[in-house]
């Protein structure tokens, strides 16, 4: 019996909070046994981060103006690379399928999938920027907001990646092509996660930067996976 | 419905709709060359040359328009798509394929004129201005969902991977273009603003009204050229289209 299927007996009544809790619980676990991918991920983070000193020089003035921006362009990156994770492994070996013929509703499932990957991928990045803000000369209270600001951010990053990664699916150049659809979306967000830190950089409140952040992921909550549900189903038409 | 109505479903079969376009081409194409003519003779010798930006402003007439049909044509192809995925029509799907080269093509038209015509009046070819840069985005849109098009050989699947995402973009699209803005007051300060132009006056406007129209049909002239090109395309397994390629219609 496989653990699917032992959940799907388990499961009291095909509800749309067992479906999240189930597949985030799932989706948790199988990240969980390949620390390595995930290691991976947050050194991929630490080293773009890294090269934009390198290649700008180090005067901390200018590097104080480029952090929030460079910080946050990073983690659109490092989402952007993790994104296949999301689906690639479940509709290569079918496991997709099956999710898709369970009696739990679609989007419930893949709204759990879009947690766990937040909690494997995008909340490493939370926690060690205020470390790499530090290297770009931001105190206090600007590394509180850039640690606010990703943790209301790359949650929404998952959600609209979730679409773009489930249109990609099984389709030639995925990678490329998952770069260009989904970038463009992100856009709002890299304005106002970098525009938080810097309002309080210039001593102003990020109080709207964080509300905006907040109502886009709500937002996205609501919307993406139904997206991202419509997404998968035609890929496994 | 008491008229002896067309029943119009009946053009949403390509089969149908495909002499259609057909006869409706030539009509939409010289209607375009028209407009477009008398649009330029308005704004090149009846408008007058401008007060504050000389004669650079003619530029207008083209880049208004253009950036008008670039917005406009991406929210008809979403609407396209919407039909496509609610009501599972092939020519819905088959419409939005053509709009999108058109509609790049309007945003790239209206990225080109806007930095020739930032030359003279900012001093530069690209500002990071509030709608050239959500202009830029959206040409990017037009882009990914081309891209995701060609990149999905089954075209059914393909149809309905790009109404997703056409429709995520529509969304998508007034979200950046508020984001993109907010962002460049913060930064820019009214440095550069188009706003502050002086009144325009009612031949410049009429000029420009002429040419939006030529712009528009010549989109429906191009989508419907490019639809016929699909049809064929996608149909050739079909009786039909062999009997139409044979007669020569």
């Amino acid at each position: 019996m496989t653990p699917f299927d032992a959940a799907i007996a388990e499961a009291p009544s095909p509800g749309a909070w067992a479906g999240v809790t189930w597949s985030a619980t799932r989706d948790l676990r199988l990240a969980l046994r390949s620390k390595a991918e995930l290691g991976v991920l947050l050194l991929f983070y630490v080293i773009v981060v890294t090269l934009f000193p390198l290649g700008v020089g180090p005067e901390p003035a200018l590097l104080r103006a480029l952090g929030p921006g460079v910080l946050w362009v990073a983690a659109l990156l490092a989402s952007l690379l993790s994104l296949p994770r999301l689906f690639a492994g479940d509709f290569a070996d079918g496991t997709l399928e099956q999710i898709a013929l369970s009696p739990f509703p679609l989007p419930a499932l893949i709204s759990g999938k879009i947690a766990a990957h937040w909690a494997s991928t995008g909340l490493p990045l939370v926690a060690v920027s205020p470390l790499l803000g530090l290297q770009f000369g931001l105190r206090g209270e600007e590394l509180a907001v850039l640690a606010l600001g990703l943790a209301l951010g790359t949650p929404t990053l998952s959600l609209l990646g979730a679409i773009g990664a489930a249109l990609t699916l099984g389709v030639r150049a995925g990678g490329g092509l998952l770069a260009l659809l989904i970038l463009p979306l992100y856009v709002p967000i890299l304005i106002f996660g970098a525009g938080a830190v810097e309002a309080v950089c210039v001593g102003l409140a990020a109080g709207p930067q964080l509300s905006l952040l907040g109502a886009g992921l709500l937002a996205a909550a609501v919307g993406a996976p139904l997206a991202a549900a419509a997404a998968v189903r035609i890929a496994l038409d | 419905m008491t008229s002896a109505s067309i029943n119009w479903f009946r053009f949403a079969s390509p089969a149908s709709f495909f002499p259609l376009a057909g006869r409706l081409i030539p009509w939409f194409a010289i209607a375009a060359a028209l407009c477009a003519a008398v649009a330029l003779w308005l704004g090149f010798a009846v408008a007058p040359t401008d007060a504050q930006q000389g004669e650079a402003y003619r530029i207008i007439f083209i880049h208004v328009p253009a950036a008008w049909m670039s917005m406009f044509i991406y929210v008809v192809m979403a609407f396209w798509c919407a039909v496509s995925l609610t009501m599972n029509t092939r020519l819905a799907a088959m419409m939005a394929q053509a709009l999108a080269p058109t509609g790049a093509v309007f945003t790239f038209i209206a990225l080109w004129t806007g930095s020739l015509w930032g030359r003279p009046t900012w001093g530069t070819y690209w500002a990071w201005d509030a709608r050239m840069t959500s202009e830029l985005i959206l040409l990017f849109l037009y882009f990914g969902y081309m891209a995701l098009r060609h990149a999905i050989d089954d075209a059914r699947r393909a149809d309905r991977a790009s109404a997703v995402l056409a429709l995520v973009g529509v969304v998508n699209v007034p979200i950046i273009y508020f984001s993109v803005k907010w962002w460049n007051t913060l930064h820019q300060g009214a440095s550069v603003s188009l706003t502050a132009a002086p009144k325009m006056a009612a031949v410049m406007l009429a000029a420009m009204l002429v040419m939006a129209f030529a712009a528009w049909f010549y989109s429906i002239a191009m989508a419907l050229t490019r639809v016929r090109a699909i049809i064929l395309e996608r149909e050739r397994h079909t009786a039909w289209v062999a009997g139409a390629v044979t007669a020569g219609r």
